[in-house]
């Protein structure tokens, strides 16, 4: 049996990184996995609350049953823990990647101790698995000859492709770029996510039966001929802009231009030279203190910039949680990324009012400092007068955040209705104005966490399946008969086991 | 809600005999001389002359009769040769002469003719006025047989006859005219009973033909009731035709049914035509009632007095070793005819010859009796109730625990338990019989289950299990044979209202022991317990024949493959399958139709031979689904009984669904004597559950396999569950129902659940049959994947069962009070009861009426008033943090509500600060309660049950006892203290009465409070406290906390608050009580709705508790059991309990936020007060949006109005009566006064007797009010007595205070010693030897923390229980002496009973065990015995003797002192292991100290 006291006898560990100077040097992942050993010491930290607050609502979006795969790694059960996890999370090997863990913050032991490093031990149960063999596709048992076809690759639009072909639907998933994954592909460095990591699971999907295909252009209207329900998992893609003099001059670049690019190249592509964005020997600026901008900003240093900077308009928040933001909330509290370890300077309550160059590029930033204001609630910032600076800056890039979904693909013309803000609108049942039509992710909910994109592209999936299972049936009977499968009957557990 | 049918009594009774059946006057006016002295047992209703009822049996007074008759004209025939009828008849004339006119006729029937009738003549001013409005006609009729000889051959026929009009008379009666009662007290030619709504001490003045000197009798049972109803009727009053009875029988309903079940298999040449007597037990009367009618029925069917109450009420015999053979023989035959009649019953009983008295094995009630010189025995539930000079007494002595007591008058002598059942054992050659007769199995212990063609995987999805099935229950049973324990309370939403398809298990909910009936523990008192079930027909139980001994014994009802192949597989009782599967694409007609024709196929099979029936849900796949096993098993039951075939075979279940205690307990309780949990047994068997730890390699093979360890945790949960009932025997709980619904329609109950109660309705059988489809759709649907559900249950979960308190509210509610923001609260607020109305709850199914006009805010009385009627939950300190504990104190006190010690007393050094907490508990374990405690109390509250585990003890583990909870517990650190379950002095209600009378006596400011848990049944309870005297009763929900309780106990005992106190307030209005409580509600209290809806169903006060601990920080971790709560609430860990964050303002906050929400509420209301809307619940309605499963309740039973609660005040009125002081305590404490105050010594010198009740005790608490438990300097005040004192002698003695007593005294004496000193001494000249009788009752010592006590003769049950720190020496005691003991020394200096040292955690016993067979009647489960060795122990020992010889005069113990060399080798020293082992860890040197405080 588990030491009930562990949490108290043993401290947090998560992985170490490699130093700034080794992994500024190559372009893979840099964390060193913990050992199982050390692993399941985590693991018995874990409490088994009574109420888990990383598994409700104000923790784990997707409901991962964190208490229970704790327990289950602690006793070195790795298949059940596996099994666990992935009855809510598809992809936790990209939760336990990229993201910012809001279990952690909503776990109970935080209020007293550090608390459980619930992160790494998702991340080293999925990649355990993998390593195993363990994680093989899961056919559906009998197909339903319903036809979904999914409208984007990322997180959103490939857990609700799983999902839907889980339940025996035969799902097509439509992917603008050359490569199927959107933000995971080209939006997420691969020293964060390498991308045999995404690849091993999209190879799962395949031979479960979902059609990824990339490199499509596709329209809601030709689809719903096509298909028995669509889902639009396009992301938020637009770009927040900066609109100040200056924004015209070539070396001002949008991140995901820039991460994109960079993201081929690591793939092997040939990137034209005349778009070819790199910052070796440039004076780097990042506009944006997100995660986003951090990431531009190990590129950057990857790449050999001279100086890498990454200004932020909002003041530096506290060190630690503050009484604004109580546990089990998501604190407010300063965050450090690898970037920040590997030379990028951060700057805070900086506004930049112009760019300014020479033969069309730009070379200079000039900004201003600015005080925080709190008026009925609402934030805001000031200029301090006489704050004005100028500093030499040969690559900017734009990492402000995104706005909405682009209007200018698939959603033009489309008829699918959008909110005030410009995302896609849907009931709840994620279903748009367009009967038949769906929605999950980003684009829906505006940019937002991976875990997010994930909950909903399993809500949709969700939704979907119901409308199929009440609809009259198949619209159109598929051509082929159902594939073939093993035995009837359910699949079987592994018999439990009882510590 | 109230139910009139839940009426329960209890009370006092006695008999006075001449030994050789010499008929006089004098033993006339002794019994009622005797009643009058019991009259403080009983009780007055709600007018103050109106008792609850008395009266006596008697011998037919032939003279007398003959002499009034002739007057009156009515010639009788010699004695003998007639019976009398003692007639209540209407008194109107025509229904009067309707009724007597049906006599004549029943008796002109049966061979008969009436002589006459005699007007009976009666003193109405001696009753009161209930009593004089419910007045029957009493008239005697005089019949014989119409022939002129009687058959001289069979002297009882005509008692028979006599029966046989009786009981047909009764049948007419209950049949036709129901408005026109008429009742026969008592028909026969023997015997005659004179009873009635009247004071014990008046019966003589009522009836005068009691005192008329013609009058006599060789024998005369007295009885004086105490009932829980304040219009008790004269009919209930006792005796019965052949008994009366002190207790209660527990397990009644399962009698009642099985009798019903045996009727038609009843045949007796001595009873012809006895069918048209059925039913034998006439419906709607009290266990009392019911019991005397199968007494009669045995007796009249053959068998002798002894012998038939020797088969209602067996001794525990299982699992006696030491019984002889025969006698074993004897008690196992009768149990295949008869289930015992369980629970605590003090019987005294005759039938006109022979009488007699016994106790049932737990021998809860008290029973006392003296042998005179002059050939008298008087019994009585009291010593001295007939005072008996000292000269006069030839021998006393004690009923004992399953022992009777017969008066043969033939020989002139009382003859004891051993010698009659000796005697009955030899009747028939009953051991040949059973080894003849018996069926045996043979048990192949390799056999597994038969394989299924579905995958375990696939059957545990299609039955609903979770992955907390495996881990919250299943493992935890699997690895250590335990139940699995949780702690907090109950969140989750009743069974019929929850979103997910609940198994059918889920609706209903345990009863349990309160108050009137005490629960059991099932560790200590094991002897008692028994798990043996028999397989087979009930055959005629009025027939003694081999072939009755031709069943299946069964050790225990849960089966493995082994025994369930082996009983498939035994030829001599046939056994039919019954498959409970239907086809699940049938819906719901397709489960009715499967039902129908599983009852059908039953039936069927039994009428075919079958005599084991085998209901199996297992045969299950993607077409067929189970039908719930409960409701196969209870339809099976039913459909039998009312086919009247039940008799004739009997019920095994082979189910892949239950696999819970309480779920087995179910399929039991409806019925099955045996239950296969086949996929539960598999399930374990497949998993991968790892050996226990420390067990060695060459041990493994002995090991028990996780199988073994599952079933011996069923068992042990099985008597856990029967024990909060008071049930001993599974035998006597099979079928006994004793299970209430929440959520089920009364169609569906009627039929297949008969009798069981379920007040609010709700769901049918289609629902039932929805949820069974959605079940196995769920299981066989596509995309399921192969991992199970997780649940949800117990902790939350995303996709489990709802909680009302989840991340969100516990985050709202915590960041409202720490910030301040009310809007914060609000959010909280509007998220609880929005939870409420989503169906948690049944107060969420009610909404408000706003009938007045809505008033100002500034109108209504302000926040800081309404937070006075604010209490917080009793949680002691040790299941709380010190931290945790005295911020709850601190934040009550500064807003003038109260907060709750618990059970656990409180450190002297918060006493008088505003640390103090105002409720004392007064708890079972009595841990820490001292004198100095009681009188720091502004309430003190007695703990009758708890939400979470009601009818349970409780336990707190050594790891959580360190030095300042050992200390304020008078404890050892590290040492595991036990609460027992029951109150060793509360038994019964009038035993509350007396503990009320306790309380109140040793501190008269403090209000006393009785804490109920809701159950169905509690109304009738609430008005027995009431009628005890208490000024506050608390009725507290199911749902309610705790540090550590079976998980099945937390989900499944007690009802809603809701039904509970909506229940009491109608009955406690319904009996003119109302006025004169305050009721105080509790359970899972969060918002100012929840308030407002306690105080329309009649709550005038309300209890938070988890609330308020989550304002301070708790986290519901529900790790309080583990001792690892991280928020340092629930812990002793001194690391954690730094992490405590929680201060007292933000309870305040929480209180204030509430209590504002309550003025919002009033505001809208219109009501200006709580007090104007309390009981109000035409304020109330049902919610008209209700739909789905909310809409099949009908709350209108909550919302009723008893008639007599229009004209009244529906709340405590301020007028009612304040505490009562004793009057005689204020006399003696005036002349006490000048020891109290100045220097002086005082002695005072008084005769006492039985009715001077807890002699002492406000002195006691007069002295702690000014000097704490320091008291005084020894002997400062000596009351010297003598003759036979009443209860609680001496209770709560502090020190400088001394009780000496010449004579005897009866039960807890010594109760609550706190540093007093008492002793008892028979008086000088007796002849009968000290040593051998008794002379301080049941329960002395019960709780003492410190003092003295030496008693100079023999002690009864449970001496020095729970004593944690009093020295006694004593001369003998009963059963279970030192039982829970945690402190003090105890020199016994003659013989104990049985299982001494039962849960005997710390102190030591010495024991002169100069028979040498002292370690078979010792418990050794915690104890270790050994010889005087030490030095220190041997002058300890010798020390105390010395003072006992002194202070008592013992000649046992000057002969032990003569004799020292040879007596101290006799002594054996009892000492518990771990409290040995704690004292050698501190090195502290006190155990020979222990007791030396006057060394």
């Amino acid at each position: 049996m588990r030491d009930p006291r562990a949490f108290v006898t043993i401290q947090r560990a998560t992985p170490r990184r490699q130093s700034a100077e080794t992994r500024a040097q190559h372009w893979r992942e840099f964390y060193e996995p913990l050992s199982s050993q050390a692993l399941a010491e985590q693991g018995s930290r874990c409490m088994d609350c009574g109420v888990p607050f990383c598994h409700g609502d104000t923790g784990c979006p997707v409901h991962n049953v964190i208490p229970e795969w704790n327990a289950l790694v602690s006793r070195g059960d790795w298949h059940a823990a596996l099994a666990s996890l992935h009855a809510t999370n598809n992809f936790p090997e990209l939760t336990g990647r990229l993201c910012p863990a809001p279990c952690e913050s909503a776990c109970v032991l935080g209020l007293i101790e550090q608390p459980v490093s619930i992160r790494a031990i998702e991340q080293a149960i999925v990649d355990r698995g993998f390593e195993e063999g363990w994680i093989a596709p899961q056919p559906p048992l009998r197909e339903t000859g319903h036809r979904v076809a999914i409208i984007g690759s990322g997180p959103a639009g490939l857990a609700a492709a799983q999902q839907l072909r889980r339940h025996g639907h035969a799902v097509t998933v439509f992917e603008q770029a050359d490569r199927i994954g959107g933000l995971l592909r080209y939006g997420i460095p691969s020293f964060k996510l390498e991308k045999s990591v995404l690849d091993r699971r999209l190879n799962q999907m395949e031979q479960e039966g979902v059609v990824l295909q990339a490199g499509a252009r596709v329209d809601v209207a030709t689809l719903q001929r096509e298909f028995d329900a669509v889902v639009v998992a396009i992301g938020a893609e637009a770009p927040r802009d900066l609109a100040v003099p200056g924004r015209e001059l070539s070396g001002i670049v949008l991140a995901m231009e820039f991460l994109a690019q960079q993201n081929h190249r690591d793939a092997g592509d040939v990137v034209a030279p005349s778009r070819s964005v790199d910052a070796r020997g440039k004076h780097v600026v990042i506009i944006g203190g997100g995660d986003t901008g951090s990431d531009c900003g190990g590129t950057c240093i990857r790449q050999g910039a001279l100086s890498v900077r990454q200004f932020e308009l909002l003041p530096q928040p506290p060190a630690e949680r503050d009484e604004t933001t109580p546990w089990p909330l998501w604190p407010m509290q300063l965050r450090t990324s690898h970037a920040h370890d590997e030379g990028v300077a951060r700057e805070w309550c900086v506004s930049t009012i112009a760019f300014t160059g020479s033969d069309g590029r730009v070379t200079h930033l000039c900004g201003i400092r600015v005080s925080p204001l709190s008026r009925d609630g609402r934030f805001s910032v000031s200029p301090v007068p006489g704050s004005e600076f100028e500093i030499p800056a040969d690559l900017i890039l734009l990492a402000m955040g995104f706005t909405g979904p682009r209007r200018d693909g698939v959603l033009a013309d489309s008829g699918v209705g959008l909110t005030a803000t410009g995302c896609v609108q849907t009931d709840a049942r994620h279903q748009t104005s367009i009967p038949g039509v769906f929605a999950a992710g980003d684009a829906r909910r505006g940019a937002s966490l991976i875990v997010w994109a994930i909950r909903e592209g399993r809500d949709a999936a969700r939704a979907v399946d119901e409308f199929l299972r009440t609809s009259t049936g198949p619209r159109r009977q598929s051509a082929r008969t159902s594939r073939a499968h093993g035995t009837s009957g359910l699949p079987d557990a592994q018999p439990r086991a009882l510590v | 809600m109230y139910d009139p049918s839940h009426e329960h009594d209890a009370c006092g009774m006695g008999f006075v005999a001449h030994l050789r059946g010499e008929r006089s006057a004098r033993v006339m006016r002794d019994a009622l001389t005797l009643l009058g002295n019991l009259e403080h047992r009983s009780a007055l209703g709600a007018d103050a002359n109106t008792s609850d009822g008395s009266g006596v049996l008697l011998q037919i007074p032939h003279a007398f009769l003959r002499s009034v008759c002739t007057q009156a004209g009515l010639a009788l025939p010699e004695a003998g040769q007639y019976g009398v009828g003692m007639c209540f008849l209407p008194r109107s004339t025509a229904t009067q002469r309707a009724a007597e006119a049906e006599v004549g006729q029943l008796a002109h029937l049966h061979g008969c003719r009436v002589l006459g009738w005699r007007d009976v003549p009666v003193d109405v001013a001696h009753i009161g006025d209930v009593a004089r409005r419910t007045l029957p006609a009493i008239r005697q009729v005089f019949i014989a047989p119409a022939a002129l000889e009687l058959d001289q051959s069979d002297a009882s026929a005509f008692e028979r006859t006599l029966f046989a009009i009786r009981r047909r008379f009764e049948k007419s009666r209950v049949a036709g005219r129901r408005s026109a009662p008429s009742y026969i007290a008592s028909l026969s030619s023997r015997t005659i009973v004179y009873k009635g709504l009247v004071r014990s001490s008046v019966l003589g003045a009522f009836y005068p033909d009691l005192t008329d000197p013609l009058v006599t009798t060789a024998l005369a049972l007295v009885h004086s009731r105490f009932s829980t109803n304040t219009f008790p009727t004269w009919s209930r009053a006792h005796p019965y035709r052949f008994l009366c009875h002190n207790g209660e029988i527990n397990t009644l309903k399962g009698n009642l049914k099985w009798m019903e079940v045996r009727e038609p298999r009843m045949e007796s040449p001595r009873l012809p035509n006895v069918h048209d007597l059925f039913p034998l037990i006439a419906a709607g009367q009290s266990d009392s009632a019911s019991i005397d009618n199968a007494l009669e029925l045995l007796v009249h069917g053959g068998r002798s007095l002894a012998h038939a109450m020797l088969m209602l009420i067996p001794e525990a015999w299982e699992g006696d070793t030491a019984m002889s053979a025969d006698r074993r023989a004897f008690f196992a035959y009768h149990s295949a005819l008869m289930e015992p009649w369980d629970g605590p019953a003090a019987v005294a009983f005759t039938d006109g010859r022979h009488i007699g008295a016994m106790l049932d094995r737990n021998g809860l009630r008290p029973g006392r009796y003296v042998v005179t010189n002059d050939d008298f025995v008087v019994l009585a539930s009291e010593a001295g109730a007939l005072p008996v000079a000292p000269a006069r007494v030839r021998a006393k002595g004690r009923l004992r625990p399953g022992t009777i007591l017969m008066v043969n008058t033939t020989q002139g002598r009382l003859v004891d338990g051993d010698e009659l059942k000796d005697e009955l054992a030899a009747l028939h050659p009953y051991q040949r019989w059973l080894t003849e007769q018996r069926v045996l199995l043979q048990v192949d212990e390799g056999r597994g289950a038969e394989a299924h063609p579905l995958s375990l995987a696939a059957r545990q999805r299609a039955f609903g299990y979770t992955s907390e099935d495996f881990d919250v229950v299943l493992a935890p049973m699997a690895l250590t044979g335990e139940e699995p324990i949780g702690s907090m309370g109950n969140d989750t939403p009743v069974a019929a209202l929850s979103t997910r398809a609940r198994p059918l298990f889920a609706y209903f909910r345990q009863l349990f022991a309160q108050v009137t009936n005490p629960a059991i523990d099932p560790i200590r008192e094991q002897l008692v317990m028994s798990l043996g079930v028999i397989l087979g027909p009930r055959l005629n139980l009025l027939e003694t024949s081999a072939d009755h001994a031709r069943v299946i014994r069964l050790d225990q009802p849960v089966l493995t493959p082994a025994t369930f192949g082996a009983l498939l597989q035994q030829r001599r009782l046939p056994v039919a399958p019954l498959s409970a599967v239907f086809r699940a694409d049938g819906g719901a007609a397709a489960f009715r139709s499967a039902l129908q024709a599983l009852c059908t196929a039953a039936e069927a099979s039994v009428r075919a031979g079958a005599q084991l029936l085998v209901i199996d849900d297992t045969p299950v796949d993607e077409s067929w689904a189970a039908l719930p096993s409960l409701l196969a098993v209870s339809a099976v039951h039913h459909h039998l009984i009312r086919a009247r075939v039940r008799a004739d075979a009997s019920i095994i279940v082979r189910s892949d669904e239950a696999r819970e205690v309480s779920q087995i307990a179910l399929l039991l309780g409806y019925g099955a004597s045996a239950v296969y949990p086949s996929l539960a047994l598999e399930s374990i068997g497949a998993a991968d559950v790892p050996a226990p730890p420390h067990t060695a390699r060459s041990d493994a093979a002995h090991a028990p396999t996780p199988v073994d360890l599952y079933v011996k945790a069923v068992g042990k949960g099985l008597l856990k569950i029967m024990s909060k009932m008071g049930i001993s025997t599974l035998q006597s709980y099979c079928g006994a129902q004793v299970f209430e619904a929440v959520g089920l329609s009364r169609e569906l109950i009627d039929r297949h659940f008969t009798g069981t109660s379920s007040p609010l309705g709700g769901v049918g059988l289609d629902a039932i049959a929805e949820d069974a489809v959605r079940r196995h759709a769920g299981a066989f649907a596509s995309g399921t994947t192969s991992r199970l559900p997780s649940g949800g249950d117990y902790s939350y979960r995303w996709d489990g069962e709802t909680h009302a308190w989840n991340p969100a509210t516990i985050a709202a509610l915590q960041h409202a009070v720490r910030s301040g923001s009310n809007a914060t609260y609000q959010d909280f607020s509007r998220a609880a009861d929005d939870a409420t109305r989503g169906g948690a709850t049944i107060r969420g199914l009610l909404e408000l009426v706003e009938t007045a006009p809505a008033i100002p805010m500034d109108d209504v009385e302000p926040a800081a008033s309404i937070v006075r009627r604010f209490v917080t939950g009793a949680m002691s300190f040790g299941s709380l943090s010190r931290e945790a504990h005295e911020t709850l104190a601190v934040a009550m006190n500064g807003l003038g509500g109260r907060s709750n010690t618990g059970e656990g007393g409180e450190e002297a050094a918060r006493f008088g600060t505003e640390r103090n907490s105002a409720i004392k508990q007064v708890a079972s374990g009595r841990f820490g309660v001292t004198t100095e405690y009681l009188v720091n109390a502004h309430e003190l509250q007695i703990k009758i049950a708890q939400g979470a585990k009601p009818g349970e003890g409780g336990q707190l583990p050594g790891h959580k006892v360190d030095e300042a909870i050992a200390c304020t517990r008078h404890s050892t650190p590290g040492v595991t203290l036990i609460s027992p379950p029951p109150h060793h002095d509360i038994y019964s209600i009038e035993d509350l009465a007396q503990l009320i009378f306790d309380l109140r006596s040793v501190n008269a400011r403090a209000k006393i409070s009785v804490k109920l848990v809701a159950e169905s049944g509690v109304g009738t309870v609430a008005v027995g406290v009431a009628k005890a005297h208490a000024d506050l009763i608390t009725i507290s929900g199911d749902s309610g906390g705790t540090g550590a309780s079976p998980l099945s106990s937390i989900k499944h005992a007690g009802v809603p608050w809701e039904m509970g106190l909506a229940e009491a307030q109608q009955a406690l209005l319904l009996n003119g009580l109302r006025a004169s409580v305050r009721l105080q509600v509790d359970g899972q209290l969060k918002t100012g709705r929840d308030v407002v809806i306690g105080a329309l169903l009649g709550a005038d006060e309300f209890g938070f508790a988890t609330a308020p601990l989550i304002a301070a920080g708790c986290v519901m971790m529900r790790k309080c059991h583990l001792n690892t709560c991280p928020v340092g609430i629930a812990t002793q860990d001194p690391q954690l309990r730094a992490k405590f964050a929680g201060k007292p303002e933000h309870i305040v906050n929480y209180l204030f936020f509430v209590a504002e929400e309550v003025r919002s509420i009033l505001s809208r209301l219109g009501a200006r007060s709580l007090d104007e809307i309390i009981g109000r619940t035409e304020l109330l309605r049902q919610r008209a949006d209700l739909g789905g499963r909310a809409a099949t309740f009908d709350l209108s039973p909550l919302l009723h109005v008893p008639a007599e609660g229009n004209d009244i005040a529906r709340r405590r009125a301020s007028s009612a009566k304040e505490s009562r002081i004793p009057a005689a305590d204020l006399e003696l404490l005036e002349i006490v006064r000048p020891a109290l105050e100045g220097g002086e010594r005082v002695m005072v010198a008084r005769a006492i007797r039985n009715v001077d009740r807890t002699m002492g005790a406000s002195i006691a608490g007069e002295i702690a009010r000014r000097h704490g438990d320091a008291g005084l300097p020894d002997d400062r005040i000596t009351l010297r007595f003598e003759g036979s004192a009443g209860q609680s002698f001496g209770a709560f003695a502090t020190r400088g205070l001394t009780l000496e007593l010449t004579g005897e005294a009866n039960d807890y004496v010594g109760k609550g010693l706190s540093g007093g000193r008492i002793v008892v001494r028979p008086p000088k000249g007796v002849t009968f030897l000290p040593h051998e009788t008794v002379i301080v009752g049941n329960t002395a010592l019960y709780g003492a923390t410190a003092g003295e006590a030496f008693f100079g003769g023999v002690a009864g049950e449970r001496f020095a229980v729970r004593n944690s720190g009093a020295t006694a020496v004593v001369e003998g005691v009963g059963d279970h002496g030192c039982e829970y003991m945690t402190g003090g020394v105890v020199v016994v200096l003659g013989r104990t009973g049985r299982n001494f040292a039962a849960g005997m955690s710390g102190g030591l016993a010495f024991v002169l065990d100069s028979s040498r067979d002292f370690a078979r009647r010792c418990n050794s489960a915690l104890v270790e015995l050994a010889a005087l060795a030490e030095a220190s122990d041997l002058a300890l020992v010798k020390r105390l003797v010395e003072r006992h010889a002194k202070l008592t005069g013992s000649a046992r113990a000057r002969h032990v002192l003569s004799h020292w060399d040879e007596s101290a080798r006799d002594f054996v020293r009892v000492a518990p292991v771990e409290y040995l082992k704690a004292l050698r860890a501190t090195d502290a040197p006190k155990a020979s100290t222990a007791g030396g405080q006057h060394a």
